[in-house]
Order: C-alpha cells, then sequence, then structure tokens
C-alpha cells in the first residue's frame, strides 16, 4: 500500500503553472517547471525561488531547550546568540550522520528567545523519533511545524534586492548565517540569510496560508530582474556545484563527519553529545575513504552508485552527478581511498557498459566571487 | 516531416518509412513529447555506420541533466546514417525532433516490429495519459 504524497502549500500553484511533480521524500515536488538549466543559471546570475517546504521545521521550548540541544548536535549551540544560526550534524553513537542540521536562536515577536531546527525531509521522522528517545531528563519540548508553516528560499545576486521592499526590516543589514522575526507583505515570517545554491539570498517561513501571496507577490517583483521559480532540479545542480552534501547521498549512517570533509561542524570540546567519544576515536582515522569531487573528460553523466575504478579495481562509488551548467561538464562527487583524495588523481566511473575517465578536483566545483 | 505522417514507439521513438533504391529506409528520431520530458538535453550516443540492429535492440542512448534513456529501434536492419552532427548541436534536436533533428537511418530488413507502432492520435492518447 502506498501512502499519499505530502503536499505543500505552494502544490496547487506548482500544479498550475508547469510544475512537474515527482516524489521527494515522501512530499510530492516540483522537479522543474521548464528546464533545470535555464532555472540554475536564472539562480546564478539573478535570482531563483524555491518552495522548500518540505525541509522538516521544529520549534523549542522549555528552559532546557538549550542544554538539550547541546547534547544532540556536533557543535555547541547553548551560547548562540539571539539571532544566529549555526550548521551542525545529528549522529548516533557510532558517529555516524542521522541527519545535517541547521540550529537557530531566535527572539519570537514578542521577544522571548528560543531555539528552531530545520532538518531534512526524508529524515523528519527519523529525527522527531531520536528526539524524543533523547529528550527525557530535560525541561525541554518541540513542535513540529512543518505542515503548518511553509518556506520559501530567495537565491541569487539579485535575491536580496528582490524580497527587501517587501519587508518591514531591511534584509540587507542581516549577516549571512543570522536571521530575525519580521514581516513580509504583512505576515509575520521569520527571515534568515541561508540557503543551499551557494549564491547569496534567504530563506522565508510564513504561515502555511499566507504562502501563496508571499510567493507569487515575490516573483511579480523578481519578474523585471529576470527572476524565475526553480524546481528541486536546480537546487540540486545549484547544490553540488557548490559542493553541499545531500542526506542519503554524500551523508548516511555508514559515513562519519570527517570523511566527508565536514570536520568544521564538529566540535569535541567542553561538552558532553551523543556520539561524541565515537567521533574523538574516528577524527585521526588515516584510512577512511574520503569525500571528493570529480570532473569527468567526457560529456556522459555519472550517477549516484557508479563504481569509481583505479587501476582496474573497484576503489568506491559515486554519491551524486551531474551535468554542471557553469562549468558545462559532468561533475560528480564520490568517496574515495584516502591515496586517491588529492587533486588531480586519475580514476574511471563505470558509466553503464563503459569507464569514462575522471579526475580529481578540489571543492567547492563553484563558489562566488 | 510532419508529426501526423510519423509512427511512434511506446518508448517515444518515431518511424519515417520510406522506399529506397533496394528496399525500404526507415528514419529514427525522439518524439517531440520525449525531448520536451527529457528537456536538458547533455549526451547523445549512436551506433557505427553498417552496424546491423535487431528489431527491439538499443542504438544508443540520450542523456539530460535528469536521466538518461535506451533508444531503441522497431525494426531490424543495417545502419545507413548517423545524424553525428547533433552531438555538437544538441539544441537541434530540442528545436525540431521531428525533422533537423533524426537520428540514424536503417536500412529495413524486416519491419514485422512496425505492427506494434502507435500512429499519432494514438501516440498523443498514449502522452496524454501518461502525463
Amino acid at each position: 500500500m502506498s501512502t499519499p504524497l505530502l503536499q505543500t502549500p505552494l502544490h496547487a500553484w506548482h500544479a498550475a503553472n508547469g510544475g512537474r511533480m515527482v516524489d521527494f521524500s515522501g512530499w510530492s515536488m516540483p522537479v522543474q517547471y521548464h528546464s533545470i538549466v535555464e532555472e540554475h543559471q536564472a539562480t546564478r546570475t539573478r535570482a531563483g525561488l524555491f518552495d522548500v517546504s518540505h525541509m522538516g521545521r521544529l520549534r523549542f521550548s522549555g528552559a532546557g531547550a538549550g542544554a538539550f540541544l547541546d547534547r544532540l548536535v556536533t557543535r555547541r549551540v547553548d551560547n548562540l546568540a539571539v539571532g544566529k544560526i549555526r550548521y551542525a550534524l545529528i549522529v548516533n553513537e557510532s558517529g555516524g550522520v542521522l541527519d545535517d542540521v541547521l540550529v537557530y536562536r531566535l527572539a519570537d515577536p514578542t521577544g522571548t528567545p528560543y531555539f528552531a531546527m530545520v532538518v531534512n525531509a526524508g529524515n523528519r521522522q527519523k529525527i522527531t523519533a531520536w528526539i524524543d528517545s533523547q529528550l527525557s531528563g530535560f525541561d525541554a519540548a518541540y513542535v513540529d511545524e512543518t505542515p503548518t508553516t511553509a518556506m520559501l528560499a530567495v537565491q541569487g545576486p539579485h535575491a536580496i534586492e528582490m524580497v527587501d521592499p517587501l519587508l518591514a526590516a531591511p534584509l540587507a543589514k542581516l549577516g549571512y548565517y543570522t536571521g530575525i522575526w519580521t514581516e513580509i507583505l504583512g505576515a509575520p515570517c521569520v527571515l534568515s540569510r541561508t540557503g543551499y545554491t551557494g549564491e547569496d539570498g534567504c530563506e522565508i517561513t510564513v504561515a502555511a496560508e499566507m504562502a501563496e501571496n508571499v510567493w507569487t507577490e515575490i516573483l511579480k517583483r523578481g519578474a523585471s530582474l529576470g527572476a524565475k521559480a526553480a524546481g528541486l532540479g536546480a537546487r540540486d545542480t545549484l547544490r553540488l556545484e557548490a559542493a553541499m552534501p545531500l542526506y542519503g547521498h554524500e551523508l548516511t549512517e555508514q559515513i562519519d563527519p570527517y570523511q566527508a570533509g565536514l570536520g568544521f561542524a564538529v566540535n569535541l570540546t567542553g561538552r558532553e553529545f551523543v556520539g561524541r567519544e565515537a567521533l574523538q576515536a574516528l577524527k585521526n582515522r588515516a584510512d577512511a575513504p574520503r569525500r571528493v569531487g570529480l570532473e569527468m573528460l567526457g560529456r556522459r553523466i555519472p550517477r549516484e552508485h557508479f563504481p569509481v575504478q583505479a587501476d582496474g579495481a573497484v576503489v568506491g562509488e559515486i554519491t551524486s552527478g551531474t551535468f554542471s551548467p557553469t562549468l558545462q561538464k559532468p561533475i560528480a562527487m564520490a568517496y574515495l581511498p584516502p591515496a586517491l583524495a588529492h587533486e588531480g588523481a586519475e580514476v574511471e566511473v563505470q558509466i553503464r557498459n563503459r569507464l569514462e575517465p575522471a579526475r580529481v578536483v578540489k571543492l567547492p566545483f563553484y563558489s562566488r566571487s | 516531416m510532419k508529426p501526423e505522417e510519423l509512427l511512434y514507439a511506446p518508448t517515444h521513438e518515431w518511424v519515417f518509412l520510406a522506399d529506397g533504391p533496394d528496399g525500404k529506409i526507415a528514419t529514427l528520431g525522439v518524439s517531440a513529447f520525449a525531448v520536451e520530458q527529457l528537456s536538458d538535453l547533455v549526451f547523445i550516443d549512436f551506433p557505427e555506420v553498417g552496424q546491423t540492429l535487431e528489431a527491439g535492440a538499443s542504438f544508443g542512448e540520450i542523456e539530460s541533466v535528469k536521466s538518461v534513456s535506451d533508444l531503441y529501434t522497431p525494426v531490424a536492419g543495417e545502419v545507413l546514417e548517423v545524424n553525428s552532427g547533433l552531438a555538437d548541436a544538441l539544441d537541434t534536436i530540442n528545436d525540431d525532433p521531428h525533422g533537423a533533428g533524426w537520428l540514424i537511418k536503417i536500412k529495413v530488413s524486416d519491419d514485422a516490429g512496425l505492427a506494434n507502432l502507435l500512429d499519432f492520435a494514438a501516440y498523443q492518447k498514449q502522452c496524454q495519459e501518461a502525463q
């Protein structure tokens, strides 16, 4: 028996505007409206508007919420100043990655500080169950606000000037990885300078019933600047160029943060958290496969699970691959043994019945200057 | 070629059959519907000229940002010609899938597979149902 797909508050708009709806982690989401490459280029050069309402949004309360989150994630968060946002990981007792998340410290419209967390759509049930299993002993609780809110991402060089006129507080003054409660078109919202494309921009969380108005107004204002609605297809090519890991691909419970190149998101000192001891032991492991970037010499796209070979032996596999619209060539990420995890290493990717040459390159593939 | 004059495989290849000097020649391409679905083409792979293909065999693949699809021939025969210039001009397939975007020509040795093809109206119906 199949479960009906979940729908975001913008589902009707997507369906009426050419969105090709696909099943993404149990949600009916637009993979593209017209062309993935056009939506990608619009985001890199102008602005793209993404519905990211499928992401899980949890709001915490209780005097012990900070202490609880500190125990849950791999970086210290109980000392976050109001308005600050931190990328962190949730790992299990063996140090395997359960999810990568953003932890927010916000002040609600009455000025009361609280913590919030955004988790991956596909991990929402797993993480809420994990939280439930860890909460005992803490004065903390949470509400899953995913069904009652919508989340929009506006990304690209024109994103800020598009959104700013609609806001009660100027977004231009908001630093990277900070967030506030403000109003957009009169609707209360959480506005943060965050994203998953490698571009400047913001994410906006509003009540579900306000979502379509906010979405269509942003698009209307952005039209003269060349902004486009963009689907998950472009979101994937954008994040891949920016070498941002995607849970289920570069991150799994079998991968530890150091292999994934996410050591910056782990702080082992000064406190206890779930998985700390395991991570301490994994930290200096020299033999673990590492996340690398690959550039193909040919035109065929290496896709997830395709084997990577060196000297005739399988040495790893592709975790994500696509055609990079910016570089105009196929790119991929993979896990490779340390001996091959350096710039310039030559490998081959088994693409169906052929071996295609590839080269290890520095990550990210793209960074805005 | 007019889309109404072509025959279509359920796997979205089109076929145009014409009389050649010694037998029938089939021109094969990918339907406008399939090209629209693929949208961002990045790669196409052709068979060798002179290669013999069986009916139902894969003669190449077409890849877009999103996915890769095998290309199948409904007729058996020898590959007479491939539109190899498309490899560096994939937009031609998007712009004119039923004309300049043709893929290969086959000297037909067995056209029994044509019986499984759809005419334009039936193919359109299949596409509408797929959406």
